[in-house]
């Protein structure tokens, strides 16, 4: 039909579907005045009125067929059809408020699983950072170390070379989180913040909806610009949204700093799973982060920085140019970027803050929903076959009177339509619900901000989903149409002796397909239980019971290192003088933390590396009595002591990985080790412990004294019989003692720590343990419809059995048995295909092998139990199966 | 009543568009122009008229609209559309076609 054609027929059409009635009134109108006109001239032709008028009808031939070949020549518009459609799918579906309860159930929970795993991948991996524009052209970068899967950070010149030096990126900035005490009027505290190069909210595309962004000078010089923007909430909450802002001054880590901009609402800056409360340029970050000389040190690997790569420009055109860059910097800085390069991802796959965490969980997560969705739907699709067969009468009478098939199956469809939609509505109401889940699920929840996000990829992706959910719950009962068989169905009237053989099959093969899928699932959940079970098993090599951390806040007091030396030296000797404490220590990093160890390339007399092969080790700087206080094994040699200080000779600790690395498992006690360029003595071997994972391998390490490495704000580490509480107000009290105005970082034990690096882990055994029941729920339900179905069919051939003899115990057993039958099935493919999946679990999996043995059986056991208490009740309904009268109806 | 046979179908719509180019009529008197030009041979009964009208109004080849007869009733008058009259001259030359053919086979002698 072409275009003119359809814009004269356009009008007819609209007044078709809107004013039905008056077209056809008019259609009718017609139609008698075409009959009073020949009945006029049957008058005039002598005929008498009654023979005019039977004359007249007789000519025109049947007015009601004249009618309706009418109404068929107009056509009957597709929209029209589906509103009666939808009418009386909505009729149908009152009628049986069961089916349709549960059909509605059970899509609400398989598409809103869908949904709410969606919405989570979106804001936590996809597009993380809401108010920010092209997210899809922002890549993390971070540095690469030779020899070592996990990558660095970049140090500020590295970033500058890189940012002038990227061609193809339209804009490349930094940011680093950094926390700092806040003091307005009487009350203060921590505030999580991040520090930016000057062009970071240029680059992101964010304006400031007061005051301005930072000026490009600004990230320029040690100290020289103390200036902050800070979030629409803080502004909000602790500035009560003062228009005045601009331009006041606010102490951050005792700094003075003035107050230039307050950011959009909704900008939460730029790490996944925290919100930032406000920025300070790179010039700050030595109030912010201590350490040195930060700005010039290219050594001195602290920030996390993305780019903006310009429209057009692939991932894998950047990062040629910006390999080719690195190159450069190695050969131009061999002593601190040798072996190093630098690598971009895509945002979902960002090295560092939480999308690096639970990126592999949500990965896990997409493809155990759409599990659960399938179920739901072979779940729905076998309610719906029990009532195609309930309703074959139904379906018979319109096909005698004239429906097409292909009407019945758009009614069927549409069916569908009514369900899933109402699905997908339940569906968006969980995944809303469910948007904050993952933050709660994590052990430090209450910090965590990774909420779901629910925006039009989301709801697209969900509304397919639903339109191919109709489609397959749809298709299965309407291709039963094709069955029936017309006269055969009218004659038996709705005492249904007709069964459609096929159907059994398509309904067995469902329950199969469930069963198979809940299976996967359940070991995919068996697995990661047992992982957890391993990991909580494990020792991390260090004791977690009786052992406390914190930290004291010196950078933000201004504390310069001299200063930091002696209230170190201070508060140790004071801490274990107290009774209830055994031994305190300090490390740069305490294990299983958010930060990582820093690393170093070394040199060890007597082992010549391999050509390509540049030896990089990693170190904590610890104080006297470290190893013992956190019950690390000494295993020879000695530990540092008060005297390996800056004017000591070095010395160093090796691990006994380290030891078996380098010294071949000889003692490495007396022999030398380079670090950073400087020879150091090995004075001691420590056994090996857990570092950055417990699910990592052992690996070479080593300690320094932090007197000949030192860092001005360590962890404290206190080995005590006392509870946290009583620990706690103790170092607080002895601190305060020492300076009256410094703050301690937050306390806990190493249990804690351990329980958080470990958060991921339980949020994935959580979820898959959660959905792998629903899914045995939904199979459950699955099976036992088709049992009590098969017997409720079978009612006559029961009785028959029981009449020649058979007791109430054999058809439990035949019940049973062809319950088993189909979970056997279901099972065997389940098992086949778990074997080839279950690799996919991948880094989640520890200390188990994904073909262990022991889980599938478990996993069968249940499967097992489960099949046999769905069949429990139609088994028992056939044991009473009563044969007289069965056999006589 | 007996359905036209298909040709006879196809042969009514060219018909009726016919008449209508020619003026403007209502369903009975465009019934009895029909009766009149083809003397019955072609046996169109007044009802297939009508299904035959709203399938061409459709297909957009004629407009209808109600307005008074020449007896002073409200009649539905149906007159034709630019569409309709290119469909004419389509059909109108392949009906030329055809019948030229048809009556050169026809015309053959037989040997």
């Amino acid at each position: 039909m072409d275009i003119e054609q359809w814009l004269y027929s356009l009008p007819l059409r609209l007044r078709g579907f809107f004013i039905p009635n008056q077209v056809d009134r008019e259609m009718k109108e017609e139609l008698r005045e075409h009959l009073e006109q020949q009945i006029n001239e049957n008058m005039a032709k002598g005929m008498a009125p009654e023979e005019a008028r039977r004359s007249a009808v007789l000519a025109i031939g049947g007015m009601a067929q004249i009618e309706q070949q009418c109404r068929e020549a107009r056509g009957r518009s597709v929209l029209h059809d589906f509103i009666q459609d939808l009418h009386y799918g909505c009729r149908q579906l009152r009628r049986s408020p069961g089916f349709s309860a549960l059909a509605v159930l059970c899509l609400t929970l398989g598409i809103g699983a869908n949904a709410a795993v969606f919405s989570w991948l979106e804001g936590v991996l996809f597009r993380p950072y809401p108010a920010v524009a092209h997210q899809e052209r922002l890549f993390a970068v971070a540095g690469t170390v030779q020899g070592e899967s996990r990558p660095d950070l970049l140090s500020w010149p590295d970033f500058v070379d890189l940012r002038s030096g990227c061609t193809l990126c339209e804009d490349a900035f930094v940011t680093s989180i950094t926390g700092s005490t806040l003091n307005i009027g009487d009350h203060a505290e921590v505030t999580t913040g991040s520090v930016v190069s000057a062009n970071y909210f240029d680059a992101l595309g964010v304006h400031p909806i007061l005051g301005r962004a930072f000026k490009p000078d600004e990230d320029v010089g040690n100290g020289s610009h103390p200036v902050v923007v800070i979030s629409y909430q803080m502004w909000r909450d602790r500035f009560n949204g003062d228009p005045q802002i601009i331009g006041k001054t606010q102490r951050f880590n005792n700094v003075r700093h003035t107050i230039i901009g307050v950011a959009p609402e909704g900008f939460y800056g730029t790490f996944v799973g925290r919100v930032m409360q406000f920025w300070v340029p790179a010039s700050m970050a030595e109030i912010f982060r201590g350490g040195g000389r930060k700005l010039e040190d290219r050594s001195a690997r602290w920030i996390e920085s993305y780019v903006r790569l310009k429209p057009g420009v692939s991932r894998a055109q950047a990062q040629q140019q910006i390999s080719a860059m690195a190159a450069r910097l190695q050969t131009t800085y061999p002593a601190t970027n040798r072996g190093r390069g630098i690598a971009i991802w895509p945002l979902w796959q960002t090295p560092f803050n939480h999308a690096r965490t639970m990126g592999p969980t949500l990965e896990v997560m997409a493809v155990v929903v759409a599990f659960v969705l399938l179920i739901a739907c072979a779940n729905v699709s076998n309610l719906l076959l029990v009532r195609s067969f309930v309703r074959r009468h139904e379906m018979s009478v319109r096909l005698a009177i004239g429906a097409t098939r292909g009407r019945l199956l758009r009614q069927l469809l549409t069916e569908g339509l009514i369900l899933s939609a109402l699905g997908t509505a339940g569906g968006f109401f969980m995944a809303y619900g469910c948007r904050h889940l993952l933050g709660v699920l994590l052990p430090e929840g209450r910090e965590m901000y990774l909420p779901g996000r629910i925006d039009g990829h989301v709801m697209a992706l969900s509304a397919g989903l639903s339109l191919v959910v109709m489609l397959i719950m749809g298709l299965v009962p309407g291709l039963q149409t094709r069955h029936l068989d017309l006269a055969g169905q009218l004659k038996a009237e709705s005492g249904g002796t007709v069964v459609v053989r096929s159907r059994g099959r398509i309904r067995s093969g469902l329950v199969i397909f469930q069963v198979c899928l809940s299976f996967i699932l359940l070991v995919g959940a068996a697995l990661l239980l047992e992982s957890l079970q391993k990991i909580r098993t494990t020792s991390p090599g260090f004791s977690t019971t009786s052992v406390d951390m914190t930290g004291v806040s010196l950078v933000a007091a201004g504390y310069d290192v001299p200063r930091a030396r002696k209230f170190q030296d201070e508060l140790i000797d004071r801490l274990s003088a107290l009774p209830g404490i055994q031994s305190a220590a300090f490390a740069a990093v305490t294990p299983l933390g958010y930060f990582d160890f820093s690393s170093t390339p070394i040199a060890v007399d007597g082992y010549q590396p391999s050509a390509d092969e540049q030896p990089e080790v990693q170190y904590n700087q610890v104080s006297p009595g470290y190893l013992a206080t956190m019950g690390i094994p000494l295993l020879s040699g000695r530990e540092f002591t008060r005297g390996d200080d800056e004017n000591a000779a070095l010395v160093a600790i090796v691990n006994r990985t380290m030891m078996m690395r380098y010294w071949r498992g000889q003692d490495p006690i007396g022999r030398r080790l380079q670090v950073k360029g400087r020879w150091a003595r090995v004075v001691g071997v420590a056994a090996d412990s857990k570092y950055e994972s417990m699910r990592e391998t052992t690996k070479p390490f080593f300690y320094v004294p932090l007197r000949q490495d030192f860092v001005v704000e360590p962890d404290l580490n206190i080995r005590t019989t006392q509870p946290l509480q009583s620990t706690l107000a103790a170092v607080l009290r002895e601190v305060h003692a020492l300076d009256q105005d410094l703050p301690l970082y937050e306390m806990i034990t190493l249990q804690e720590q351990v329980d958080r690096a470990n958060s991921s882990q339980v949020v994935a055994v959580t979820l898959v343990s959660t959905l792998g029941g629903l899914a045995l729920l939904l199979s459950a339900v699955g099976l036992y419809g088709v049992m009590s179905y098969a017997v409720a069919q079978s009612s006559r051939e029961l009785g028959l059995r029981m009449a020649l003899g058979a007791g109430a115990d054999d058809l439990l057993r035949l019940v049973i048995s062809r319950g088993l039958r189909l979970t056997a099935g279901g099972v065997l493919f389940g098992t086949v295909a778990a074997l080839a999946l279950t690799r996919l679990l991948g880094q989640l999996l520890y200390g188990v092998s994904p073909h262990d043995p022991l889980v599938f059986g478990s996993a069968l056991a249940v499967m097992t139990i489960t099949a046999i208490s769905a069949c429990l009740l139609p088994a028992w309904r056939a044991s009473r199966t009563d044969p007289a009268r069965v056999l006589r109806a | 009543m007996s359905k036209p046979s298909d040709l006879v179908q196809g042969t009514l719509d060219m018909l009726v568009l016919k008449i209508l180019a020619l003026e403007p009529l209502n369903g009975w008197a465009i019934s009895q122009r029909l009766k009149q030009i083809s003397s019955d041979v072609l046996g169109v009964s007044d009802g297939s008229l009508y299904p035959a009208l709203h399938k061409l109004e459709r297909r957009g080849w004629i407009h209808a609209q109600w307005k008074a007869s020449e007896n002073n009733r409200r009649a539905k008058f149906y007159s034709l559309t630019r569409l309709g009259r290119k469909q004419l001259e389509k059909e109108t030359a392949n009906w030329n076609r055809v019948s030229a053919a048809i009556s050169g086979i026809v015309q053959l002698d037989e040997v």
